[in-house]
């Protein structure tokens, strides 16, 4: 055979080649069925299921009367305990990266603590001892409801958690943007403010909108305070009725609709937010 | 007449043993071009980083049209915005349009409004040959055009010296003319520029003089001519032999 070996590499070449036409029809011959979003329906009907029950059966009639009225609370301790926590994390974040070094190891410190105590203990301390404390040296004791203190406490936890989102996000940003702003005569504010963090919100944002789902969740830990949201009317109801089945029944589906409803919510909010970005990845 | 940049005895050590640059004094007289070789690791980059202060010299003094930017009480933001630079990695704003990339720093520095800013950028897109990418994203534009982008966002600033901080090495070879074209119409207009670059066939067309440097310490300057074919020193002689062996 006439120039034998670069034949029989190209004969060769063109055997492992030939694999790649039946791994590419495969893949555009996937089936439709396939690619359906069957957990979701899963997911809708476990609701509809939960919810037909917890609406029509007789049973459920006096655990809805009893826990309802504690999803306003839940919700608004959310929002504000992730308010609270967004304000918290964005001093302690940009602590962190800041030059300032007391700035830095203090947001450092408080971050390490947080972390490194369970969120439970860690409610107890803050809403049951810390924060009565500090009102006390403030000269007005107990003037902090126990619902607030409690919102307090889980914000202050997730403060410390968000912070380091926000750290990681500036971080994720590369070091020539600050340096291409800064040669351009902007100040380090300046290019923090219109280079740095719009970036970084897309980085940030994500793993934020996480933590707003796992806050809703762990508001129930505020029931151990004695806050009337869901998981503590839950309880209350339960031990009171011996409806148990029925009182936990309709809790959890009160949360997973709650859930479910935010995690929607948010990702539509950031479809929007990334809609305005096109052409950029 | 006294230098548009004066390095006098500059030197930077990272982590207090790495001597990148080790005792520099260069002067850059206003409208010179001058051209800055180098080995890898030389540390011309950071000479280079040097007159902007974006590298901050553990001593010497850096003087800038009759300024010293080490002394503290010299407004540094004020002195970069009258000196622009053009990074190896184009660094622009991915999140801004080329635009606004170059409206920014008009707007927030110069204190220019919108409209002026974007007159100002339009006339500076056309310049560097591309106006109709305008409202592009950096994503949507080759190496090469985003380059001329950056060169368009520095220049809007009406700077009176311009850095290129290796600005070819990014790019793909098919690329690295229309920038250099660029840099060297740039050249011919009288601006002050020190240029980092690889580019021996550039520093010839476009230098007033080369300064070669090696293990942070200026080794030879002169024209380009002199140094790529007459070199004096044996360090030299063994760079340009390596680099202009093709």
């Amino acid at each position: 055979m006439a120039g034998g070996p670069s034949l029989q590499s190209a004969g060769k070449y063109r055997g492992e080649d030939s694999l790649l036409p039946y791994t590419k029809i495969r893949n555009e011959s996937e089936p439709p069925w396939k690619n359906q979003p069957y957990w979701a329906y899963i997911v809708g009907l476990v609701i509809l299921a939960m919810g037909i029950k917890v609406f029509v059966d007789v049973d459920y009639e006096l655990a809805r009367k009893n826990i309802f009225p504690g999803i306003w609370l839940t919700i608004r301790a959310t929002i504000i305990a992730f308010g609270l926590a967004l304000l918290i994390s964005l001093i302690v974040g940009l602590g962190q990266i800041s030059k300032n070094v007391v700035a830095k190891n203090l947001s450092r410190a408080y971050i390490e603590i947080v972390r490194g105590i369970p969120v439970l203990p860690l409610i107890f301390v803050l809403a049951l001892v810390i924060i009565p404390d500090i009102s006390e040296a403030a000269g007005a004791p107990n003037s902090v409801p126990t619902d607030l203190r409690a919102i307090l406490a889980l914000a202050m936890i997730y403060g410390a958690y968000m912070a380091e989102i926000i750290r990681g996000g500036v971080q994720s940003i590369p070091r020539g943007q600050m340096e291409a702003g800064r040669a351009l005569g902007l100040s380090s504010r300046a290019t923090m403010r219109s280079v740095i963090f719009p970036q970084a919100a897309r980085a940030i944002i994500p793993p934020m909108a996480n933590d707003f789902i796992a806050i809703l969740k762990d508001t129930s830990l505020l029931s151990i305070l004695g806050v009337l949201e869901i998981t503590r009317r839950a309880r209350q109801y339960s031990a009171s009725s011996f409806k148990f089945p029925e009182a936990f029944f309709t809790m959890t589906f009160v949360y997973l609709t709650l859930v479910i409803g935010l995690s929607i919510l948010l990702s539509m909010f950031e479809r929007r937010f990334n809609r305005d970005r096109v052409g950029e990845r | 007449m006294s230098p548009m940049i004066e390095l006098r005895n500059v030197r930077k050590t990272f982590n207090k043993t790495i001597h990148a640059v080790a005792g520099v004094d260069l002067e850059v007289a206003e409208g010179e071009v001058v051209v800055i070789v180098g080995p890898s690791g030389s540390g011309k980059s950071t000479v280079l980083r040097c007159i902007n202060l974006l590298e901050v010299p553990t001593s010497g003094d850096v003087i800038v049209d009759g300024r010293s930017l080490m002394d503290a009480s010299t407004d540094l933001d004020e002195a970069r915005a009258e000196m622009g630079m053009v990074f190896q990695g184009f660094n622009l704003f991915p999140h801004l349009t080329v635009l606004d990339n170059i409206t920014l720093a008009q707007k927030k520095v110069r204190g220019r409004d919108t409209a002026e800013a974007e007159r100002v950028a339009h006339e500076q897109l056309a310049r560097v040959g591309i106006p109709e990418k305008a409202d592009s994203y950096p994503r949507q534009l080759s190496g090469g055009q985003q380059q001329r982008v950056a060169i368009a966002r520095s220049l809007a600033m009406n700077p009176k010296i311009m850095l290129f901080d290796e600005p070819t090495s990014a790019l793909d070879p098919e690329m690295i003319k229309e920038v250099l074209d660029v840099i060297v119409e740039l050249a011919a207009t009288g601006m002050t520029m020190v240029v980092v670059t690889h580019e021996m066939g550039f520093a010839r067309a476009a230098a007033d003089r080369v300064v070669f440097i090696d293990e942070g310490l200026i080794v030879e300057t002169g024209p380009p001519e002199d140094v790529f074919t007459n070199p004096q020193s044996d360090r030299t002689k063994a760079f340009f032999d390596k680099i202009l062996a093709y």
